[in-house]
């Protein structure tokens, strides 16, 4: 009767299975490198898949705006793509990939993908024709002037959906413990397995955490990027 | 390869989709968990998304929302509710294990979508529209449902669309908590290491996606034609930005 008492010597710990609470700041504590490495392992990811997805996206948009034939159908392409249920997705790749991290980022690369790509698209769509005229007209050859002039305009717009696309991959992120490389989703499943609250609750709110950090950062970045619309309004 | 053969044997075998734990009946299961799931969110979010366009107030919080919404994972929400005390692993009607959560948990999930879209729509009815409806003495209801709402419906509908398709495919994260649909056979199969199996429940969950996609197309056709030339551009700069804001794969 008395042993569940000697079961520690400081008393129940808030993670005690009789406990069990959704708060439990000695969690946090005990648990430090295994919240670390799943914090860093989502960051990982994500980041990677949203470079890759970046990476790809560029030159599709590009293709799509120079044959315009071809932009309905990488558009198609593209939602076609965000119809298929990531818990669908993983498993089929896993025979050419197998359970490793690649799985995931490619994964997770195709779906911000299709948010990138139509926001490139607008973002290039939006540059006046005028500014492109004069640009012509001062001798801006196609490269340059995609460079240097349509880019940097297109940004505010690309960056708009650089922020959709970075926090849907933190939250999609997750659904990699499916393949044992979800980051803080790792910490999830097991937390619903092992009925364990305190690890579900605290890998649920990093997460969002992460994907508002994530967010303020891309801000802050298009701000540096883009000074000309600070010096708009002062 | 082999596994493509096991996907098609399994696919092809009329066993893998009759009986209690059959493809079929999980398929009934998915459908109708995914129907529910949207007409809840429907219930509660238009009517309040509406009458806020109509306002003209609140558009912070209903723009908002989607972003909220989308840096929530599903699969985390479906884990606290499956953990809780309420609504926890039991059943609700016929959606089996874990039902009554993930009922909810895909409502929530469908519901962020469904209100900024239904706000932007109603908001996007051109200022003048809604000043020549104030000249004519329209009352704030008549504005409402005669000048607003028939305006705002290809948006809207094109809302719901997406918000259908996505609970449709967000449903399979169930599976992850041993919840109900078609994820079970994902999920099973690749725990079992029987990836033909995985696959073909994925396959099944695509094509499935790909049909309501389709019905969901000719249903908004149906209720809101797209009108030919100088709304086309409006239609299609609209459920563009539909789509950015709603995009969010469980």
């Amino acid at each position: 009767m008395g042993a569940a008492l000697g079961a520690s010597a400081d008393g129940p710990t808030c993670y005690s299975r009789l406990t069990n609470e959704w708060i439990c700041r000695q969690y946090v504590e005990d648990f430090r490198p295994e919240i670390q490495h799943a914090t860093i392992e989502h960051l990982e990811i994500t980041a990677l898949s949203v470079l890759l997805g970046l990476v790809i996206a560029f030159p599709l948009a590009l293709v799509a705006r120079r044959f315009t034939r071809l932009e309905s159908t990488v558009v198609g392409v593209a939602t076609g793509i965000y119809t298929i249920p990531s818990l669908a997705l993983l498993p089929l790749m896993v025979p050419f990939t197998g359970l490793s991290m690649t799985t995931v980022v490619i994964a997770l690369a195709l779906y911000a993908l299709t948010i990138l790509v139509r926001a490139m698209l607008e973002g290039l769509r939006a540059v006046p024709d005028e500014v492109v005229e004069s640009a012509r007209g001062l001798g801006y050859g196609a490269g340059r002037l995609l460079f240097r002039v349509e880019l940097p305009l297109a940004i505010p717009v690309i960056m708009a959906g650089l922020r959709v696309a970075t926090v849907s991959t933190v939250a999609l992120t997750t659904i990699g413990s499916l393949v044992a490389y979800g980051g803080l989703g790792n910490l999830i499943k097991d937390g619903v397995n092992s009925n364990f609250r305190a690890e579900l609750f605290t890998a649920s709110v990093l997460c969002v955490v992460l994907a508002v950090l994530l967010d303020v950062l891309i801000v802050l970045a298009q701000r540096v990027l883009t000074p000309w619309t600070r010096g708009v309004r002062a | 390869m082999t596994v493509f053969g096991d996907t098609w044997d399994y696919l092809t075998t009329w066993a893998n989709w009759t009986g209690d734990r059959g493809m079929l009946h999980l398929l009934e299961q998915q459908l109708i968990l995914t129907v529910t799931a949207l007409v809840l969110a429907l219930v509660v979010g238009l009517p309040l998304a509406l009458w806020l366009g109509h306002l003209g107030k609140g558009g912070f919080l209903a723009i908002n929302i989607t972003n909220i919404g989308r840096a929530i994972p599903t699969f985390a929400l479906l884990a606290l509710f499956v953990t809780a005390d309420f609504p926890g692993v039991r059943e609700f009607g016929p959606y089996g294990r874990a039902g009554l959560a993930t009922l909810l948990a895909l409502a929530l999930f469908a519901l962020p979508p469904i209100i900024t879209n239904s706000y932007v729509a109603v908001r996007e009815v051109p200022s003048d529209v809604k000043q020549a409806a104030d000249g004519m003495g329209m009352t704030g209801a008549q504005k409402f449902f005669r000048v607003e709402l028939p305006l705002a419906l290809p948006l809207i509908a094109s809302g719901v669309r997406l918000a259908l398709v996505q609970v449709w495919a967000t449903a399979t994260i169930a599976a992850l908590v041993a919840g109900p649909g078609l994820g079970r056979v994902i999920t099973d199969g690749f725990f079992r290491t029987n990836y033909g199996k995985g696959i073909a429940g994925a396959i099944v969950v695509g094509v499935v996606a790909l049909v309501l996609e389709l019905l969901a197309a000719a249903a908004q056709r149906l209720v809101a034609p797209s009108r030919n030339g100088s709304s086309q551009d409006r239609d299609s700069s609209l459920s563009g930005a539909a789509s950015t804001v709603a995009a969010d794969v469980g």
